[in-house]
């Protein structure tokens, strides 16, 4: 390199942790998956619409009128007292009864819960054991903070307690330090797989057994189909769980408010963090969210999410059964938003997305919810956001994309394989 | 004030490039906004001709990229509309967009251009993809590049060095395109000559030399500041340089292109100018190549862009099959 530009004049002040932050050719095609034309099966957006807006902006209204002084100032980095005693009332019907208000810290998202635990406990080269497939967003704070990632096999009952045994053994006999299992074990995203309710227990014994923190994601818990949520892992223990939830997928994402409920130690830790990354939580939004569990039937709300988003997976699992060809597989959801497809063997999601978009329909490739190139054959469907009706023919178009590059990967694969359609 | 009267940029679309054509479209709005040009920043989609027909333009700046903005039909869309934009009339767009189709043009206009083949996926289906694709490999050589016949921004190219490789990259360009092109891999210097013609006939403006840090220049390396290299002008001798320059002026002109376009290059080992495209809507993103040679030649980019939107405005409409 001599007397060219490379048209950033901070190239060489940026930290080591930068390296990787590049632009994608997946980004360019999100950008166009996006657009209404295109049936969006690839975010996981809650459906906002079904919230009842007007009240929701009398609400809002009356926040600003009744308490803007301090809606819209300044607080605590811990978060709003009345919100984390009200957080508390949702975490019971999780089975967390125990919970204190002094021991949770209010976030912006759960993601930045992700990130200021990571924060505080992460080095670089420090292990984080996680589910395989893992969600995206986890994934990407892992590696902000130059952690490396070991995926654990999942079955349709969740983590497998063996496989995770196996991991832990193997990071200390690499001579590297596994510093928690992060894991969704309700309707996890993106594979929509729940951690049975056997397995539980064991999976909490082999992490206090290894030394092994627990960090517990469940932002989709109360959105099951079937029945009651099973009790969380932090119902089980009080020590070793630091336990995240979030408003995005009852409430509403964009009020941008979620928590972590931490051991005594590791909360002030978190505070403090916190607090260096946003000073506090949005009042704003803390304060709404507080008024829409307080006066609002907000059980209600949530039944009504879960009606519709089971209408949702229902008209999602016809249409992949009365489409997708042989050699095809998909995970049940009994919750959640996300069903987790396998294509028959030798297709890659992620090459065929471009063709997906120009079909009309996207959907996010698998490769990208694991941190070591698996998931080539999978991609993440979300069923959250369209009408059931556009779902159906989302993925009617979807197995018509897949049709085609079925003919293109069995043309250059010597036509060894043409699967029929079901 | 300019007394152009009120422009669009038009950006975006459907177009895999969609996310980088926002991004040039807005660089152009803010440079002609800045000379206090009339102007807006349109979305491409069903509620476009409507509103040109309610309410025409002065001129129309292309800004968008991929095979919405270059294959055409989105200038054939205009005149047909009456509305005056910068850039390749429609039928000549078609030729220079479809890569294969230019490679062959420019040859016979005298460009040298690396050995390729132009295959579409029934041709593999029909007499058998491997047999196919082993005979490719023997002809070509490896590495060789596979890449979408349509198509922008690296998107969907793979450089091949193994031939275990080769069928992988052919699914990946097929799908984003039903024509692939695969072309000998040149080791050389890649330039990007910019040509534009502000009334005084097509200018080669001076090249831009390209050096990605990663080895290959693909979506990252074009769109991530940092990642690639550039030098302007090009480090080669004045006679390369020339050379260039005319290579790129030749395919505009024999190509039958308009206003402005970009044209890649790479000089060989042996010094000799190879073509490999030309692009009709040039980004003009931060990290684009036109912007990057009209700065080095002196040349502001809202002051280009508006002298062009004038030219159009003036030039009017074309009537579609009119003669180049």
């Amino acid at each position: 390199m001599s007397g060219g530009s490379r048209l950033d004049s901070y190239i060489d002040r940026y930290a080591a942790r930068t390296h990787g932050m590049t632009t994608s050719e997946i980004r360019a095609l999100f950008a166009v998956a996006n657009r209404p034309e295109i049936i969006g099966m690839g975010g996981g957006s809650p459906c906002v619409s079904a919230l009842p807006l007007d009240i929701i902006a009398a609400m809002t209204a009356k926040v600003i009128s009744d308490q803007g002084a301090q809606a819209l100032q300044y607080m605590g980095g811990q978060g709003d007292p009345r919100l984390r005693e009200l957080i508390c009332g949702v975490m019971a019907l999780e089975g967390i009864q125990d919970a204190s208000p002094d021991d949770v810290i209010v976030t912006v998202g759960s993601q930045q819960a992700l990130d200021i635990v990571s924060r505080i406990f992460l080095d670089p080269g420090d292990v984080v054991i996680a589910e395989a497939p893992s969600y995206v967003g986890a994934l990407g704070t892992f590696t902000q903070y130059q952690a490396d990632v070991v995926h654990v096999t999942m079955d349709d009952g969740g983590l497998v307690p063996e496989a995770l045994r196996l991991a832990i053994a193997e990071v200390a006999r690499s001579g590297r330090r596994a510093k928690f299992l992060y894991t969704v074990p309700n309707y996890h995203n993106p594979a929509g797989i729940t951690l049975v309710e056997e397995r539980r227990d064991e999976i909490i014994a082999i992490c206090a057994e290894a030394g092994l923190l627990i960090l517990e994601d469940n932002p989709y818990g109360l959105l099951g189909f079937d029945g009651p949520p099973l009790p969380a892992l932090r119902a089980r223990v009080s020590e070793g769980v630091i336990y995240l939830g979030s408003f995005s997928k009852t409430f509403a994402a964009g009020v941008r408010v979620g928590w972590a409920l931490a051991p005594p130690g590791v909360k002030e830790k978190l505070i403090m963090a916190s607090e260096a990354t946003t000073l506090c939580p949005v009042a704003l939004s803390q304060y709404v969210v507080a008024e829409f569990l307080e006066h609002h039937p907000w059980q209600q709300q949530v039944k009504v999410f879960r009606e519709l988003y089971r209408a949702r997976r229902d008209a999602c699992l016809e249409a992949l059964e009365g489409s997708f060809p042989v050699g095809s597989s998909w995970t049940r959801p009994a919750g959640g938003f996300y069903v987790w497809v396998t294509l028959p063997e030798g297709i890659d999601a992620k090459a065929m997305l471009p063709r997906a978009i120009q079909g009309r329909v996207a959907y996010v490739p698998g490769v990208g919810f694991y941190s070591d190139g698996q998931g080539q054959r999978n991609l993440r469907l979300a069923y959250s956001l369209p009408e059931p009706d556009r779902i159906r023919e989302g993925v009617h178009r979807l197995a018509g994309v897949l049709a085609e590059e079925l003919d293109i990967v069995a043309t250059f694969s010597g036509g060894a394989f043409r699967p029929d359609c079901r | 004030m300019s007394d152009l009267g009120h422009v669009l940029v038009l950006a975006g679309g459907l177009s895999y490039e969609r996310e980088v054509s926002l991004s040039s479209g807005r660089r152009v709005t803010d440079a002609l906004t800045s000379l206090g040009v009339e102007v807006e920043l349109v979305d491409i989609d069903a509620h476009l001709l409507p509103r040109l027909l309610r309410d025409p333009p002065s001129a129309v700046f292309l800004a968008v990229h991929g095979i919405e903005g270059e294959d055409g039909a989105l200038r054939d869309a205009l005149d047909l509309s009456g509305v005056p934009y910068v850039g390749a009339p429609g039928s000549a767009a078609r030729l220079a967009f479809d890569k294969p189709v230019a490679k062959a043009i420019v040859g016979r206009a005298g460009l040298r251009t690396p050995a390729s083949v132009a295959l579409q996926h029934a041709a593999f289906r029909d007499l058998g993809g491997p047999t196919l694709l082993a005979r490719v490999v023997e002809r070509l050589g490896l590495p060789l590049v596979v890449k979408p016949a349509r198509g922008g921004s690296a998107l969907g190219v793979t450089v091949v060095r193994a031939a275990a490789d080769l069928p992988g990259a052919m699914v990946a360009c097929y799908s984003y395109d039903s024509v692939a092109l695969l072309e000998s891999h040149i080791t050389g210097t890649e330039l990007a000559v910019s040509v534009v013609d502000d009334g005084n006939g097509p200018t080669a403006l001076p090249a831009v030399e390209i050096e990605a840090l990663s080895g290959t220049f693909d979506y990252a390396a074009r769109y991530t500041a940092g990642m690639t290299e550039y030098h302007v002008p090009a480090r080669l001798s004045p006679e390369q340089s020339a050379a260039a320059g005319a290579a790129a002026v030749l395919a505009h002109t024999t190509l039958g292109l308009r206003d402005l376009s970009r044209t890649d290059l790479i000089v060989d080992a042996d010094g000799a100018v190879m073509y490999l495209e030309t692009n009709v809507a040039p980004g003009m993103t931060t990290t684009s190549l036109l912007p990057l040679a009209a700065a080095a030649a002196g040349l502001d980019l809202g002051t280009l862009c508006r002298d062009l939107l004038h030219r159009a405005a003036l030039r009017g409409y074309s009537r579609p099959g009119a003669p180049l």
